[in-house]
């Protein structure tokens, strides 16, 4: 049971600990570091995501793993905020090409598609309720959202040369990707066995 | 100062640039209007600052930013081009003044500014060129390094008359 916890601990700690080694720190402001490692921070996030929603974590209740799992979408759209702020203060013309779908660094649609989609959810899952919308409808638009967020991030995250080290970031997307592929096959058998059309 | 760089990457990039001309002249019949212009790369423009003075080298040196300038239609090299540089380098920012140079190309067209290292910025090893004088179209470029560790890059320029 401690084990899984260290594991998710390392997955996400040893490639924030590496990228903070890494020599590119030197030759960047801070707003341009703190922009950096929001990004990684939210690839660190969007691990956590299914695992929470598979209730996966060891000694957290379902209605705790839910709870957590609606905070740390906030947490998410938030340092993608700051991720993007950041960015627009370091070089305001690279981030407006990048919003725009008019960059050059192939990375960029990626991550900005994976924000819109993140900002979409985080608003839905906010005002789910007050909408009215059912738990049916809602998962309808969450589901295909995350299938988003998790390809457009771990693409945006691999096609980047920046702090991050490579193997511990491959790595953490590896995971990221196995534990969504994990929750989203569960939720289908799931639904099999309840015998609900798929 | 070495002016010529036989590495094997030079090497090898003239070997595929014998190859692929020889197998589109096979592809291609010639074409009349010969050379085309170099188009303007997206983001090539981004924190450009107008007129960045004509320097021995940008900073303390040490990475070297080459290229060749020519004439569309007939490739004429064009000596006494003005071309301007600017990256992200170990001694600032793209958008800072001390990050921008220019030099000017010599009888054979060709151009060579040192400069500091360039690191990654926005994701990718890159550097920015701009001729922008006024008797040809203005062309803005955005070469990339293929590795962060390399201490070279090229840029060249097919420019046409305004």
């Amino acid at each position: 049971m401690i084990l899984i916890w260290v594991a998710l601990a390392s997955a996400i700690g040893v490639p924030i600990a590496l990228a903070a080694g890494s020599e590119q720190l030197a030759w960047r402001g801070p707003v341009y570091i703190l922009a950096g490692f929001a990004g990684i921070i939210a690839l660190g996030l969007v691990l956590v995501q299914p695992l929470l929603a598979g209730l996966y974590l060891p000694g957290l209740s379902a209605y705790r793993s839910r709870r957590v799992h609606f905070w740390i979408g906030i947490a998410l759209a938030l340092t993608i905020v700051i991720h993007v702020a950041g960015l627009w203060i370091t070089s305001p013309p690279d981030m407006i090409d990048a919003l725009t779908y008019t960059s050059p660094t192939p990375f960029s649609p990626f991550g900005v598609t994976a924000m819109w989609a993140i900002f979409a959810v985080a608003l839905l899952a906010l005002f789910r309720r007050r909408w009215g919308l059912r738990l049916r409808t809602w998962r309808m638009i969450h589901i295909p959202l995350a299938i988003v967020i998790v390809a457009g991030t771990v693409a945006h995250c691999l096609l980047i040369e920046g702090t991050m080290e490579t193997v511990s970031k491959a790595v953490l997307c590896a995971l990221v990707l196995a534990a969504t592929i994990k929750v989203m096959v569960d939720l289908w058998r799931k639904r099999t066995l309840r015998g609900e059309s798929p | 100062m070495t002016i010529v760089v036989l590495s094997r990457r030079n090497l090898l990039l003239a070997g595929g640039a014998i190859l692929a001309a020889g197998a589109s002249s096979r592809l291609l019949p010639a074409r009349a209007d010969g050379l085309a212009p170099t188009e303007t790369m997206s983001g090539g423009a981004n924190n450009y600052r107008k007129g960045a003075p004509i320097v021995e080298r940008i900073g303390k040196g040490g990475f070297w930013m080459s290229g060749t300038v020519r004439r569309a239609g007939d490739g004429a090299p064009l000596a006494g081009q003005r071309i301007q540089i600017w990256a992200h380098t170990v001694e600032g920012q793209e958008h800072e003044p001390q990050s921008h140079g220019a030099t000017l190309t010599d009888k054979d067209g060709k151009f060579r500014l040192e400069m500091p290292q360039i690191i990654p910025i926005f994701g990718q090893p890159h550097g920015h060129l701009a001729y922008d004088s006024g008797e040809f179209k203005t062309v803005f470029l955005r070469p990339i390094m293929r590795s962060p560790k390399e201490t070279s890059l090229e840029a060249h320029f097919v420019l046409q008359p305004a």
